[in-house]
């Protein structure tokens, strides 16, 4: 399409319905109470002039340039600040108020560089337009004489977007943006009318300010003060393709603007539902990688990970592929081989990939990276609700009235989700964190949390059931709900009421004194609406599974879950974690979360795929490791995922990947997995597929192509190419008729088609027959397994301990520039914020060790060693250390241990005992300094 | 490092989480769930290791396996 240009109605919508009728101009129209005048106009047809407002920031009133007339009314109010009352006529146009507002214009002008055509936003200026609407002709007080802002420098620190604060007309878009939007309360406006300026914190740069580069600021601006580089660069683009972010589970939707073939920006799209026009960094700056010159566009192939790669053909190597294969196969029966989905991927891709292992491989020996992070919310919410699956949408929590989050850092990992939690912690909602680092939610601008539990890390469980054990033994039970709605209450009640299961009791445990447990409870019990939102703080544990139980139970037994404001919410690491798992990527599971063993839900895709389906559970990621070295499982094929650098205990998966005869690696880089690797075959970038991500609210959000594949060809193309080779038959024309397959075989995806996500913008599943278009909040009426199910959940501690060799524990996390492992963030500039992996260490634990601020220092535990640098931070307990994970010279994963989450194998990643000792206080190795990622400017 | 293979590792961690329950609704609670997630050659290691004496293997992992060799 050509250059999507979203309408503007100058202020926001308002809750209510449309009973307040006024007249605008001679239109009538009927608007929410509380609704300005200049939206109501807007609604009506009618366009009022203006320069301060616009309808993603509430209304300031600073420009004067919207003043209308309204009978009755003396004087010329600003329409954007003026709310509709029943029965008011309005005129926007009359002689007096176009001398005003030429007025208003004339004052601006004679501040601003008249430099419009040379000027990076020529076209794209509301200041520029409002000149010409307003009918300005000349300037009587001398262009330039104003000389307020005109030598004004310009702040070019920000990788993405400039700062010529010479251009500014203070009108403090950015400024609002920043605080109603975004929450971070970065800019400051000082002084008054000509002497007003614009500032990051206290007059600094904006690197060195408290920005986090959402680009909200740059979106709000009226004029070319703050603008993106990519467009002073490359200028305006000239058309719009809609698509999805590839980065995090929130899956905000964006405009990816272009001149011709060339991504000139990415800006988040008002009507995206996720995200409905805010972005973080990540989605909103760093895509250059999708055009980084390390990407590699030719398949390749080797006999030996000894030998060089050998550039070949798509024909070559997808024959190299099928014969390896079906060879290993015929010398080690079919379960020797296996392959792993990518919830980077689209559904389309996986869809595909699981497809080819069930029906060409002819086993059920396919898992998902999800198996690291969020499998125990599949099995925990299984059991409890009936289905893998995120309770609410994400404008659900603008509802709640006590938010609770449990491990998990959505500043950092969601932060356009954590802009809106924090929107409404602002407007009064109470905050309980439980994680033992002081993540910024409990303290940041104008949010504070009412109670912070810093458990010992591993403890989740016995948190749960003690803020349980008040709720059933202080008599805050939603008794009805729990009686109509549950199940196996009273087996839990007498469990839950046990003495152990006090706060008093499991206090030494925790670490968390009883009192603050008590209150906690007692807060989230009263709501009314309480909402639960947890990351892979609680899952990454021996007993995530159990976990994810726990606070379903929490959120039954206070009747919180199935309406508006409540739930139990994951919020998902990757883009596509959600769809990769519904798509059927567990070896127990086909699409839709069906067990293998359910005869009828085989009879479905074997008549389909005209080929038998295995009964039983495959292997594991983990299992397909242990199978590996023990000699029965002998190739994998690896779509997308960096198994060598993100799963754990890194020794134990190089053993197995080296002891594998046919590594298949496909993805965008050759990361660290593809050294172990026999054929590569190049993958494509968000901007290259066409298909389907479903986010952490079960948001089926389309994903557009740009472009054609770098190269060559798409990668369900690809896999479907092999299962051919493989004597299968598998072919799609297009990705539509993969999504409408999966519509055909999934009950809770039978409503889904590309053509209702391109006519609707996009749908939460369940989106069937009873649900044409979607489902935002489950469990309304009845869970679905029926009766929701209380689960006795016994806390068992972790294996691993702290112990005199390793006496302190590490967990891991992220941050908000970087990505996971990194592949594609540490190919942008968005390394300027995290050069390397960095060891957060108390000051306390630093100081017995002779560390300081910057050292190098050694990080060990039982199974490995790695060195990286040290921060000394309080954020932490004495005791636990913390590191992130997204740079693989660090490998964090070299020291995480074999432990799991019971249930589902999911590593327990958040628990390791370590030693850290000094290693120099000097600068990095050579090695780590020749091997830092090169950032690429402007991308 | 755990020096259990990797059957009886897993195992005894599914059987540390029941040990709450009668010994019998525990073995049930186990094999069930070992039939449900596990794949049939971790099954057969299992087996084989109760055959071969059942070393370090958790009793109600062990009497988990008695049940699998029953048809479910
Ligand atoms: S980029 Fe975002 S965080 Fe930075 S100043 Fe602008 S709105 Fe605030
Ligand atoms: S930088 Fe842009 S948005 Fe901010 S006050 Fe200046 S003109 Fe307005
Ligand atoms: S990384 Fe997540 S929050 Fe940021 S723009 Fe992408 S989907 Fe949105
Ligand atoms: S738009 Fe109303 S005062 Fe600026």
């Amino acid at each position: 399409m050509s250059l999507l240009k979203e309408p503007d109605l100058g202020t926001p919508g308002r809750k209510g319905e449309p009973t307040v009728e006024v007249e605008i101009d001679g239109v009538g129209v009927a608007v929410p109470e509380g609704t300005s005048v200049m939206r109501a106009a807007a609604l009506a047809g009618v366009d009022v002039p203006k320069l301060c407002a616009t309808d993603s920031l509430e209304p300031f009133g600073s420009c004067r340039l919207c003043l209308v007339e309204v009978d009755g009314v003396k004087g010329t109010p600003a329409s954007c600040t003026t709310p509709v009352r029943p029965g008011m006529t309005v005129r926007t146009q009359t002689p007096k108020l176009a001398k005003l507002r030429r007025g208003v214009m004339e004052l601006y002008i004679s501040d601003h560089p008249l430099d419009c055509l040379t000027c990076s936003a020529n076209g794209d200026c509301e200041l520029q337009d409002m000149a010409g609407v307003t009918g300005l002709r000349d300037v009587r007080y001398g262009v330039g004489e104003g000389e307020h802002h005109l030598d004004a420098p310009t702040d070019t620190s920000n990788p993405y977007f400039d700062f010529d604060a010479s251009k500014c007309i203070a009108c403090s878009r950015c400024v609002r943006a920043c605080n109603e939007v975004q929450g971070t309360f970065a800019l400051t406006i000082s002084g008054r009318g000509f002497d007003s300026h614009v500032s990051p914190g206290q007059d600094q740069p904006f690197m060195d300010s408290e920005c986090v580069s959402c680009g909200a600021c740059v979106q709000a601006c009226p004029t070319a003060t703050l603008q993106e580089k990519s467009v002073v660069d490359l200028g305006m683009p000239n058309r719009t393709v809609l698509t999805t972010c590839a980065y995090c589970g929130v899956g905000c939707s964006f405009k990816a603007e272009l001149r011709g073939d060339e991504v000139v920006r990415m800006v988040p799209y008002k009507d995206g539902g996720a995200n409905e026009g805010h972005s973080c960094v990540k989605g909103r700056f760093a895509f250059g990688y999708a055009s980084h010159p390390d990407r590699q566009l030719n398949p390749m192939v080797r006999d030996t990970i000894a030998d060089e790669w050998r550039e070949v053909s798509w024909e070559e190597a997808i024959s190299t592929v099928a014969t390896r294969m079906r060879d290993i196969q015929e010398r080690h029966g079919t379960g020797a081989i296996g392959g792993i989905t990518s919830s980077r991927c689209t559904d389309e891709e996986v869809y595909v990939v699981q497809k080819m292992v069930r029906a060409a491989f002819g086993n059920n020996n396919v898992d998902t990276c999800a198996r690291v992070c969020h499998s125990p919310t599949g099995y925990g919410l299984k059991q409890t609700f009936g289905t893998s699956a995120g309770t609410q949408d994400f404008k659900s929590v603008a509802e709640s009235d006590v938010i609770m989050v449990i491990g998990a850092n959505p500043t950092d990992a969601h932060p356009v989700f954590a802009s809106r939690m924090k929107r409404r912690l602002r407007e009064g909602a109470k905050l309980i964190v439980i994680d033992p680092r002081r993540i910024d939610l409990v303290r940041s601008p104008h949010v504070e949390a009412q109670h912070h539990l810093t458990l010992a890390p591993g403890t989740n469980v016995a948190i749960v059931n003690a803020l349980a054990h008040v709720v059933v033994t202080e008599g805050l039970v939603a008794e009805d709900f729990v009686a109509d709605r549950c199940e196996d209450f009273d087996e839990w009640r007498e469990f839950i009421a046990r003495p152990e299961n006090s706060p008093e009791a499991l206090a030494e445990v925790t670490g968390v004194p009883a009192a603050e447990v008590r209150a906690a409870a007692r807060l989230y019990a009263a709501g009314p609406n309480s909402a639960i939102y947890y990351g892979l703080g609680v899952t990454e544990h021996s007993q995530g599974s159990t976990m994810v139980m726990g606070m379903a139970n929490l959120a039954m037994a206070t009747g919180n879950v199935g309406r508006d404001g409540v739930g139990v919410n994951p919020l998902r690491g990757q883009n596509n974690v959600q769809g990769s798992c519904d798509m059927g990527s567990f070896p127990h599971e086909l699409p839709g979360y069906r067990h293998v063993a359910d005869e009828n839900v085989r009879d479905i895709y074997e008549k389909l795929w005209g080929t038998p389906i295995l009964p039983e559970p495959g292997l594991r990621i983990p299992n397909m490791f242990d199978a590996a070295i023990d000699g029965s499982f002998r190739a994998l094929f690896v779509q997308g995922e960096d198994i060598a650098q993100s799963d754990p205990n890194t020794q134990h998966v190089h053993k197995a990947l080296e002891s594998l005869e046919l590594v298949v690696v496909q993805d965008l880089f050759l990361n660290e997995t593809a050294k172990f690797a026999h054929v590569f075959l190049p993958g494509t970038s968000f901007l290259e597929k066409d298909g389907t991500f479903i986010n952490a609210e079960r948001r089926i959000n389309r994903v557009r192509p740009v472009m054609r594949p770098k190269t060559g060809k798409h990668e369900w193309e690809i896999v479907c190419e092999i299962a051919q080779a493989m004597g299968y038959p598998m072919t799609y024309e297009n990705t539509s008729q993969i999504m409408d397959e999966i519509a055909l075989t999934t009950p809770t995806f039978s409503g889904v088609s590309f053509e209702l996500l391109d006519r609707v913008g996009s749908v939460q599943w369940p989106c069937n027959e009873n649900a044409p278009l979607g489902t935002p909040i489950m469990h309304e009426e009845t869970f679905v397994r029926g009766k929701g199910r209380f689960m006795p959940t016994v806390y068992v501690p972790t294996k691993e301990r702290s112990t005199r060799k390793f006496p302190l524990i590490l967990t891991t996390g992220r941050i908000l520039s970087q990505y996971n492992v990194g592949a594609q963030t540490r190919r942008t500039a968005n390394v300027a914020w995290h050069p390397e992996d960095v060891l957060e260490i108390h000051p306390h634990d630093a100081e017995v060790r002779g560390i300081t601020e910057g050292a190098m220092v050694s990080l060990a535990s039982r199974v490995g060693q790695t060195s990286l640098r040290a921060k000394l931070s309080d954020r932490m307990p004495v005791g636990v250390v913390y590191t992130t994970f997204h740079h693989p010279v660090t490998g964090a994963n070299v020291v995480t241990t074999e432990h799991s989450d019971w249930a589902t194998n999911c590593p327990e990643y958040k628990v390791t005992a370590v030693q850290v000792g000094l290693l120099s206080v000097t600068a990095p190795t050579e090695e780590r300094a020749e091997r830092a990622p090169v950032p690429v400017a402007g991308n | 490092m755990s020096t259990l293979p990797p059957h009886v590792r897993l195992a005894n961690e599914i059987a540390d989480q029941v040990r709450h329950l009668d010994p019998d609704e525990a073995a049930a609670f186990i094999a069930n769930h070992l039939r449900s997630f596990w794949e049939r050659r971790m099954l057969h290691a299992l087996l084989t290791h109760v055959d071969a004496g059942g070393a370090d293997l958790d009793p109600l992992a062990a009497a988990a396996a008695a049940r699998l060799r029953q048809p479910a």
